[in-house]
């Protein structure tokens, strides 16, 4: 999967916060499109950036056992524009979370600007699925030590962030 | 325990900020998905709001037994039986059935839940920890 849609984790508590970041670039050829000599950032991906930092967060809960998909977007406001150039940074934490699924809370901020604001529920997908496999083993480890989950994050007792050794690859 | 209308204000906001209606239109009789628009995955997100918010856990089909609907025992000719309405009574005595009761249709099931049903779901709940 080259679905990326933020770049590094600055912070990562276990069943808590997640903090990452994204560098909007010129290089990403969509904003060529979106819009011709005015590149933008789509709100929608940045949305996606912010599923993916809280959903992580929230697969790292149950060791990445739960398969867990993003079920809604309760709400999205945004007050701006990100354009190449600009480092946006995604804070999410969990509100609530149990066997059924979470909610997350996520903001956007560019440098000391709040940008956006959002409220997601992510389902943990329901039994009678556990034969279907929606990633690659081993997909979501690596996943998380490219973005360097495993070099900021802490574990609820405060220590470091392990990696789940049934992921191991 | 709260007061009723403690619960309906706290139930009122949920439905406002999981479906994105408004204050005024989130009253007692409003029925969840033909009045305010709730599709199935809005469930989940109420749910959440609704445990977390009062402190209580709703496991999943106790608030809606979805699952009646793919019980074959349950259905004839698009319509509940008297065993499948009977279950319902039993699965939601918070809902008051005696409209739908007449005209069991299955289309007409997923509409049934209102406002002041989810009250009284929420009363009962409350009452049964204390």
């Amino acid at each position: 999967m080259r679905w990326y849609w933020i770049d590094r984790f600055i912070e990562f508590e276990s069943g808590r916060r997640a903090k990452a970041v994204k560098a909007v670039s010129l290089a990403e050829e969509h904003l060529h499109d979106h819009f011709p000599g005015y590149p933008v950032m789509p709100h929608p991906l940045i949305i996606e950036g912010v599923a993916q930092t809280g959903g992580l967060l929230v697969a790292e809960y149950n060791a990445f056992v739960e398969k867990v998909i993003l079920a809604k977007i309760s709400k999205a406001e945004f007050h701006g524009d990100a354009v190449p150039g600009d480092i946006l940074t995604y804070t999410t934490s969990i509100e609530y979370i149990k066997k059924d699924g979470a909610m997350i809370v996520g903001t956007v901020d560019r440098g000391e600007e709040r940008f956006g604001s959002m409220e997601m529920v992510f389902a943990h997908l329901q039994t009678g699925h556990e034969d279907r496999n929606l990633y690659e083993p081993g997909t979501f480890l690596k996943m998380m030590r490219m973005l360097g989950a495993y070099d900021v994050g802490h574990a609820a007792d405060g220590g470091p962030l392990v990696e789940p050794a049934h992921l191991s690859v | 325990m709260p007061t009723k209308e403690e619960i309906f204000e706290k139930i009122q906001a949920a439905l406002v900020d999981a479906l994105g209606v408004d204050e005024d239109e989130v009253v007692p009789e409003a029925t969840l998905v033909g009045d305010l628009g709730a599709e199935s995955i809005d469930f989940l997100d109420i749910v959440f709001r609704l445990e977390k918010g009062f402190d209580i856990s709703i496991p999943r089909g106790e608030l809606f037994p979805e699952d009646i609907l793919t019980n074959a025992e349950y259905i004839q000719d698009g319509k509940l039986t008297e065993v499948g309405l009977a279950e319902v009574r039993k699965r939601m005595p918070f809902a008051d059935l005696d409209e739908f009761a007449k005209n069991p249709a299955v289309q007409d099931f997923g509409n049934l839940l209102t406002v002041a049903d989810m009250c009284r779901f929420v009363e009962a709940k409350l009452a049964a920890a204390e």
